[in-house]
C-alpha cells in the first residue's frame, strides 16, 4: 500500500501549504478594517402580517421573485402559496407525502417544488391550463431525504439530500444531469447566487462547499464549524458565503481569500442556527435559532443589532424578499392538531422595518 | 462536570433539544448518583394530613447536593442545571405541571427509568388520549384533569372520533391494571406518568423540549429503539416513522478518492488568495454602496409599502420611467444595469448608437438558451451560431480565435453551456469598454441628473446645437413679450 501512503503524505503536505498560504493573506481582520464604518444602530422589525393556515410544523419557505408571493411547506402535508400582502392563500397544494422539508419558488413564478422524507423532489405547475395545480414531475434518484431545492430556471433545478450529494436535474425529462458528490455528511441546505453558475451547500460534515454547476467540481471547501451546517446563503456581492450551524454560530467565508472572515457568536447563545438570510446590502444578517429567536447581526462589525422574539417555537426558516423589503419567518408549533398556544397557531410572520417604534 | 457542558447549561427559560442530545449521558450519570443510597439526597416518606407522601426529596436538598457534588459555587447555577434536568423530566415537582427546580421545601420525585428521555420517546396522540381518558375514569382528586388537559381531551375526542371506542377500551384496560397495584406504588407511578406527559405534552406556556428535527433523528444514540407507545398501542393513522432508516455506511478511502483529493488540494493551492484586508474593504464598500437601497437600513421613498400600505414604491420600481435612484444603481455594475429592464433597454440603445448592439444581443440570446427546455437547445444553439458567429453572420460578434475554436467545437454536440466561453469573453468586453462609455454618455447622464428630456429622439445632439436652441428660445420669448408690452 505504498502508493496510498504516498498520496496521504502528499495530501497532508498540500493541506499544510494551503494553511500557510491562507495565513499569509490574513493580514487584517474584518473588525479592524471596518472600525471606521458607521455603526448600524439598533434594528427593530415589526410583525406586519401573520400568515395562518398551516396545521403543523412549518419546515420551509421561499419568496417568489416578485417579492409579494411566497410558498411554504408544512408537515400537515400542504404546500401553500401566499399572497403576503393580503395574507390570502393563492394555492393550497396537498402533498402525497406529509414529511416535507423544503420548498422552492421558480424565478419565473410558474412553478414550485418541494420534497422531504420521500427522497423525491416534486415539481408543481402553478400556471396549468385549467387553473388546477398538478404535479408536473417527480424527480426521484436520491437515496436520502430531500433537504433543500432551488430552481435555476423553469428547466433546471438543484437538490440537496441526506444521501450526502446534490443533484442537478433537467425538469422537462425528469432526469438527473449532474451529481455533486464530496460531502461526508447529510447535505442540509443549498444556495444559488445571481449568476446561476455556481452554488454552495452546507452539510453535516461541518463544512460548506462551493460547486461549479457546469463541470460538477467542488472548487472550495470551507471548514471551521464545530457541528452541522444547517443553513447557507450567498452574501449579496456573490463573493462570500454565510453559514449557520448547530454549534450556535454563523460564519462569513470569502471565496477569494478562501477562508473564514468572521464568526457571529455570543456566549449567551447556545442553541443551533436553523436558517439564515442577508439583507439586500448584506450589512445585516438575519439568523433563526432553536431558541425561537431571530438574531440580527451587523455583518461587518459582528455585533448583534436586533432580535425578533415573536415566535412560540423554533424558527425553522427565514427569507428576505428579493427587493429587501420584508423578511418572512416560519416556525414550529405543538404536536396536537389546532392546538392553540398563547393564541398563535403555526404561523409565519413577515417583518419589516419600523423606525418609529421603540420597545 | 465537563466545562463545555457547564457553559451550555447556563441558559434562559427556553430549553433546547440540541442540548438534550449532547448531554444526555451526563444528566443520567448525575441522576444515578443523586439517587444513590449513601452518596445521594435523602429520599423519604413525608407525613401530610391523613396520608403519607412517599419517595420525595425537597428542592433545597437537590440544590445543595448539586452544589456540593458538581463543585458549583453559585446556587443560581445549580438551580439552572437542576431546572434543565427537571425539564427533561428526570425529576419533577409532585404538585405542579411546570417542570422547574425551586430552591425551597417543594417536594420532588425521581422519574422512573422507563420514562427517561434516553429511551427516545415519541409518544403518539392515541396514547395521550388513552392517558387522559383513564384519568377521568378514576375517582381521585389528585387525578382530576387541569383545564388545559380537559381541552386537549375534547380536541382529541374530535380528532379520533372514529376510533374513540377503541381508545376508551384501552383506557379501561389500563385502569384495571393500575387497580391491581399497591396503593403507595400507585401514587408514585401516577405521578411519574403525569410527569412524562408534562414533558411530551407540556402545559400551555411551557416549551416542548422533546421536539427534534427529523433530519437529525437518524444520528440519535439508539435510532432503532424509538419508543412510540406507552400503553402498547400502535397508531395506524400515523405513517410508519420513516426517520429511522439505516444511516449510510462510511466508505473507506480508495486510491481514486485520494487522487481526487490531492488534485482538489492542488487546485486550491494554485488559486490566488486575495488579501483579507482587500476583501474586507470590498465588503465594506459594497455594503456602503447599497446602504441606500437596503430597506432595513434606509427608509425607501416615497414609503415602505409594508408600513404604509401604499404600493407606490413598487409601481415606481416597475415603471419604464426610472427614478434617479434606480438609474444611479445602473452605475454600480454592468450586472445591475442589465438586471433592470429599463437599464437593459437604455444600454442596448446606447450600443445601437455605437453600432455594437450585437454583443448585448448575443449575450441575451445565450442567457435565454440556458433556460430553454433541453429539446429546444440544439436548434436554438445553431440559430445563435448562424446569427452571431458563422461566416458572414448578420450580427457578427468579435471573438478571439481561441474562444471561437472552442465554441465551434462545442457546437458539434450543442448543449446549454456551448457558448459559455464566448459569453464570458463578450461580457468582459462590454463591461470594460462599452459600459464605461455608456455611463459617461449623455443619455445616461441625463437620466441620472434628471435633466429635461429632449423633445425629439433624433439621436445625440452636440452641446453647441443644444446651446443655440435654448438661447434662441429665450430670445424669441423676450421679443414676444416686448412686442406685447409695446402695443
Amino acid at each position: 500500500m505504498g502508493e496510498m501512503e504516498q498520496l496521504r503524505k502528499e495530501a497532508e503536505s498540500l493541506k499544510d501549504q494551503i494553511t500557510a498560504a491562507r495565513k499569509a493573506v490574513a493580514d487584517a481582520t474584518l473588525p479592524d478594517t471596518v472600525s471606521s464604518t458607521a455603526v448600524v444602530g439598533r434594528v427593530q422589525l415589526k410583525t406586519r402580517k401573520t400568515l395562518r393556515g398551516h396545521l403543523a410544523k412549518i419546515y420551509a419557505m421561499h419568496w417568489a421573485t416578485d417579492a409579494k408571493l411566497c410558498v411554504s411547506a408544512s408537515q400537515d402535508g400542504k404546500l401553500i402559496v401566499w399572497d403576503t400582502l393580503t395574507t390570502n392563500k393563492v394555492n393550497a397544494i396537498p402533498l402525497k407525502s406529509s414529511w416535507v422539508m423544503t420548498c422552492a419558488y421558480a424565478p419565473s413564478g410558474n412553478m414550485v417544488a418541494c420534497g422531504g422524507l420521500d427522497n423525491m423532489c416534486s415539481i408543481y405547475n402553478l400556471k396549468g391550463k385549467d387553473g388546477n395545480v398538478k404535479v408536473m414531475r417527480e424527480l426521484a434518484a436520491h437515496t436520502g431525504y430531500l433537504s433543500c431545492c432551488r430552481f435555476l430556471s423553469d428547466s433546471e433545478i438543484i437538490t440537496s439530500s441526506g444521501d450526502c450529494t446534490c443533484l442537478l436535474w433537467d425538469i422537462e425529462t425528469g432526469t438527473q444531469k449532474t451529481t455533486f458528490a464530496g460531502h461526508l455528511g447529510d447535505c442540509m441546505s443549498l444556495a444559488v447566487p445571481g449568476d446561476f453558475k455556481t452554488f454552495v451547500s452546507g452539510a453535516c460534515d461541518f463544512t460548506a462547499k462551493l460547486w461549479d454547476i457546469r463541470d460538477s467540481n467542488c472548487t472550495h471547501t470551507f471548514s471551521g464549524h464545530e457541528s452541522d451546517v444547517n443553513a447557507i446563503a450567498f452574501f449579496p456581492n456573490g463573493n462570500a458565503v454565510i453559514t449557520g450551524s448547530d454549534d450556535a454560530t454563523c460564519k462569513l467565508f470569502d471565496l477569494r481569500s478562501d477562508q473564514e472572515l468572521i464568526t457571529y457568536q455570543d456566549s449567551s447563545i447556545m442553541c443551533g442556527v436553523t436558517s439564515i438570510a442577508p439583507s439586500l446590502s448584506g450589512r445585516l444578517i438575519l439568523a433563526g435559532y432553536d431558541d425561537f429567536n431571530v438574531n440580527i447581526w451587523d455583518s461587518l462589525k459582528a455585533e448583534r443589532v436586533g432580535v425578533l422574539a415573536g415566535h412560540d417555537n423554533r424558527v425553522s426558516c427565514i427569507g428576505v424578499s428579493t427587493d429587501g423589503m420584508a423578511c418572512c419567518t416560519g416556525s414550529w408549533d405543538s404536536f396536537l392538531p389546532s392546538f392553540s398556544f398563547k393564541g398563535q397557531d403555526n404561523v409565519m410572520r413577515l417583518c419589516k422595518q419600523n423606525k418609529q417604534q421603540y420597545l | 462536570m465537563n466545562l463545555k457542558n457547564n457553559v451550555r447549561l447556563r441558559h434562559t427559560e427556553n430549553l433546547l433539544s440540541s442540548c438534550f442530545r449532547e448531554i444526555d449521558e451526563n444528566i443520567e450519570d448525575i441522576i444515578m448518583r443523586i439517587q444513590d443510597e449513601t452518596e445521594g439526597v435523602p429520599v423519604r416518606t413525608v407525613k401530610s394530613f391523613l396520608s403519607k407522601i412517599p419517595s420525595v426529596v425537597t428542592g433545597a436538598d437537590i440544590v445543595q447536593w448539586l452544589m456540593k457534588n458538581l463543585s458549583i459555587d453559585d446556587p443560581a447555577e445549580a438551580i439552572h442545571i437542576g431546572s434543565l434536568i427537571a425539564a427533561q423530566g428526570y425529576i419533577f415537582p409532585i404538585s405542579d405541571h411546570v417542570l422547574t427546580l425551586k430552591d425551597d421545601g417543594t417536594f420532588y420525585r425521581f422519574q422512573a427509568p422507563f420514562f427517561w428521555p434516553s429511551n427516545c420517546w415519541e409518544p403518539e396522540n392515541t396514547d395521550y388520549a388513552i392517558y387522559l381518558c383513564k384519568r377521568t375514569m378514576q375517582n381521585k382528586t389528585r387525578l382530576e384533569l387541569a383545564d388545559y388537559e380537559a381541552e386537549n381531551l375534547a380536541r382529541l375526542q374530535r380528532a379520533f372520533a372514529r376510533k374513540w371506542e377503541f381508545i376508551f377500551m384501552q383506557a379501561e384496560a389500563q385502569v384495571k391494571i393500575d387497580r391491581k397495584k399497591d396503593k403507595t406504588e400507585r401514587k408514585i407511578l401516577d405521578s411519574q406518568e403525569r410527569a412524562f406527559w408534562d414533558v411530551h405534552r407540556p402545559v400551555p406556556g411551557c416549551v416542548n423540549i422533546t421536539e427534534m428535527d427529523i433530519r437529525k433523528c437518524r444520528r440519535m444514540k439508539n435510532p432503532q429503539k424509538v419508543k412510540k407507545s406507552v400503553y402498547g398501542v400502535a397508531d395506524e393513522t400515523q405513517s410508519q416513522s420513516p426517520v429511522h432508516a439505516p444511516a449510510p455506511r462510511c466508505r473507506k478511502d480508495t486510491k481514486d478518492d485520494m487522487e481526487k483529493e490531492v488534485s482538489f488540494l492542488k487546485t486550491q493551492l494554485d488559486r490566488h488568495c486575495m488579501k483579507m484586508s482587500k476583501v474586507a474593504e470590498t465588503l465594506m464598500s459594497y455594503t456602503e454602496q447599497y446602504l441606500d437601497y437596503d430597506p432595513f437600513l434606509t427608509m425607501p421613498e416615497p414609503s415602505n409599502p409594508w408600513m404604509s400600505d401604499d404600493p407606490t414604491f413598487w409601481e415606481l420600481e416597475a415603471s419604464k420611467d426610472p427614478s434617479q435612484q434606480r438609474v444611479r444603481k445602473w452605475g454600480f455594475s454592468l450586472e445591475e444595469a442589465l438586471k433592470d429592464p429599463a437599464g437593459q433597454e437604455q444600454f442596448l440603445r446606447f450600443l445601437e448608437s455605437e453600432f455594437s448592439s450585437e454583443n448585448l444581443r448575443f449575450w441575451l440570446a445565450v442567457q435565454d438558451l440556458k433556460r430553454r427546455p433541453l429539446q429546444e437547445v440544439p436548434d436554438r444553439a445553431q440559430e445563435i451560431w448562424q446569427e452571431f458567429l458563422a461566416e458572414g453572420a448578420p450580427s457578427s460578434i468579435n471573438l478571439d480565435s481561441h474562444s471561437y475554436e472552442r465554441t465551434s467545437q462545442n457546437l458539434k454536440d450543442p448543449g446549454r453551456y456551448s457558448f459559455e466561453d464566448a459569453q464570458d469573453h463578450i461580457y468582459k468586453l462590454m463591461k470594460n469598454d462599452s459600459y464605461t462609455r455608456f455611463l459617461r454618455s449623455n443619455a445616461y447622464q441625463d437620466l441620472l441628473l434628471a435633466r429635461k428630456k429632449l423633445e425629439t429622439d433624433q439621436g445625440r445632439r452636440t452641446s453647441l446645437e443644444k446651446f443655440t436652441r435654448s438661447v434662441g428660445k429665450s430670445l424669441s420669448g423676450k421679443r414676444l413679450t416686448g412686442l406685447m408690452q409695446s402695443s
